[in-house]
């Protein structure tokens, strides 16, 4: 780690202490960042898909998900491209409950995610259980905008955000960790913000 | 999925990574208002592919660190590594590399960074920019010269005004649509891009690169899409304040 930069003094000091290292708070902002174009998903078109290792694979329609529990997430977004957004509100439902219907083997410690483009972003199981991760269509009380992955996308908030799959279609519960698009391209297998994970080796 | 099943970036071979290095400031130019061309000789670098790109990171005394992307717009023969910096007036790094960095600074840097967005010099390609999203495509143009294949490229660029386009000579020397959304070019009257004029610039088998701010990235990928382009053959670059994958 080399010394300070010539001249740079920085900006914000008395840090939010819900920023974690490295990012800025983007405020009312909502940057939008992805590797493809914008689907168009009609609702009546979209399902989610629980696979692979599980004893029962299982998809639900647009109906059949909303006639699930609930679930809402109130809390701080993080990218990985430094920008962080405080006191976010999504509704959907919790991973937890499409993964007690479709029953994951115990063999089964990863999860890759999948959406209507062919993303992909892989995560540890034990990441979007016990209530950290959301397939969500509601955010600030209203449909989840296209933009920001609407209908439905994943969300998983104590991981940079690339790790929530904007217009997801599919998880699939695998024996052993595979990178997805980002994590192909040298970006981290984890992605912790608090511990900057932010390229593979960090 | 998309239709056909096909994962995004599947069958995209590895590109090039490098870690952190500390880059010496070779050159400093601002040859348009608002932002600034930073020439680096970058120590035990790692070539890039063009469309890569690198992070800086800047230190405070405290050991407060601000980071930030930024596209390459050197082809990777070039000795050195060249960043074009946008400068926002609330932009924390941008304002330092526009308005403080000089010739012989160190600066710590971390590239190439990125295998989605790059061009491999040998497939065609169409490039749709606007405004500083032209900057990963100079390096394409000047990797395509250097190859002599710049029949594999057809580029688009879009901004409000000629003195706002960056690189504007070298895009117009290489025959690139020039669309001005304020000002007149040539007979052409100032207008946002349309489809029809992206269409003879396609070509069979291109793979179709749009960078730009998101709203810019929105509007091209979706002209592009109801015209007909597969959205698994557009690779999409957005930026605002930042940039990279969210």
């Amino acid at each position: 780690m080399p010394g300070p930069t010539r001249g740079f003094l920085g900006r914000r000091r008395d840090r939010d202490a819900r920023l974690p290292p490295g990012q800025y708070d983007a405020g009312s902002d909502w940057p939008v960042l992805t590797a493809e174009p914008t689907p168009r998903i009609a609702p009546e078109t979209w399902s989610i898909t629980v696979d692979g290792a599980v004893e029962a694979p299982t998809t639900w329609s647009w109906d059949e998900a909303h006639a699930l529990p609930r679930s809402e997430y109130r809390g701080d977004i993080h990218c990985v491209t430094t920008w962080s957004k405080f006191g976010t509100w999504f509704a959907g439902v919790s991973v937890d409950t499409l993964l007690e219907a479709a029953r994951p083997t115990a063999e089964a410690h990863f999860v890759m995610a999948t959406s209507k483009t062919g993303y992909t972003t892989n995560l540890p199981l034990e990441h979007v259980t016990g209530g950290q991760a959301w397939i969500v269509w509601e955010y600030d009380g209203k449909p989840l905008p296209i933009e920001h992955g609407g209908p439905v996308r994943l969300l998983v908030p104590h991981l940079y955000f690339w790790k929530s799959a904007k217009w997801i279609s599919k998880l699939t519960l695998l024996h052993r960790d595979q990178p997805g698009f980002w994590e192909q391209n040298g970006y981290h297998d984890l992605g912790d913000p608090w511990r900057q994970q932010r390229y593979q080796g960090d | 999925m998309t239709e056909d099943g096909a994962v995004l970036g599947a069958g995209v071979p590895d590109a090039p990574a490098g870690g952190w290095r500390t880059a010496t400031v070779s050159g400093v130019r601002r040859p348009i208002q608002r932002s600034v061309q930073l020439r680096l000789d970058v120590h035990d670098r790692i070539d890039h592919l063009p469309g890569q790109h690198y992070v800086v990171r800047l230190t405070a005394e405290d050991g407060y660190t601000a980071q930030r992307s930024y596209s390459v717009a050197s082809a990777p023969g070039d000795p050195l590594v060249e960043l074009f910096v946008e400068r926002l007036d609330d932009g924390e790094v941008s304002t330092y590399l526009a308005d403080v960095v000089e010739p012989g600074d160190e600066l710590e840097v971390r590239g190439p960074i990125g295998g989605w967005f790059v061009w491999d010099g040998e497939s065609p390609a169409l490039l749709v920019a606007g405004g500083a999203g032209v900057v990963p495509f100079v390096s394409m143009l000047r990797h395509a010269r250097a190859l002599g294949r710049e029949d594999l490229l057809r580029i688009a660029v879009s901004a409000r005004t000629m003195a706002q386009l960056p690189y504007a000579d070298e895009l117009v020397a290489a025959g690139a649509l020039v669309v001005l959304s304020r000002e007149e070019y040539g007979i052409r009257p100032a207008g946002r891009l349309r489809a029809e004029e992206l269409l003879p610039l396609w070509e069979p088998d291109q793979t179709t690169y749009v960078c730009g701010s998101a709203a810019f990235a929105e509007a091209a990928t979706q002209l592009l899409v109801a015209s007909g382009r597969p959205p698994a053959s557009i690779r999409v670059e957005r930026f605002g304040p930042s940039g990279g994958p969210a």
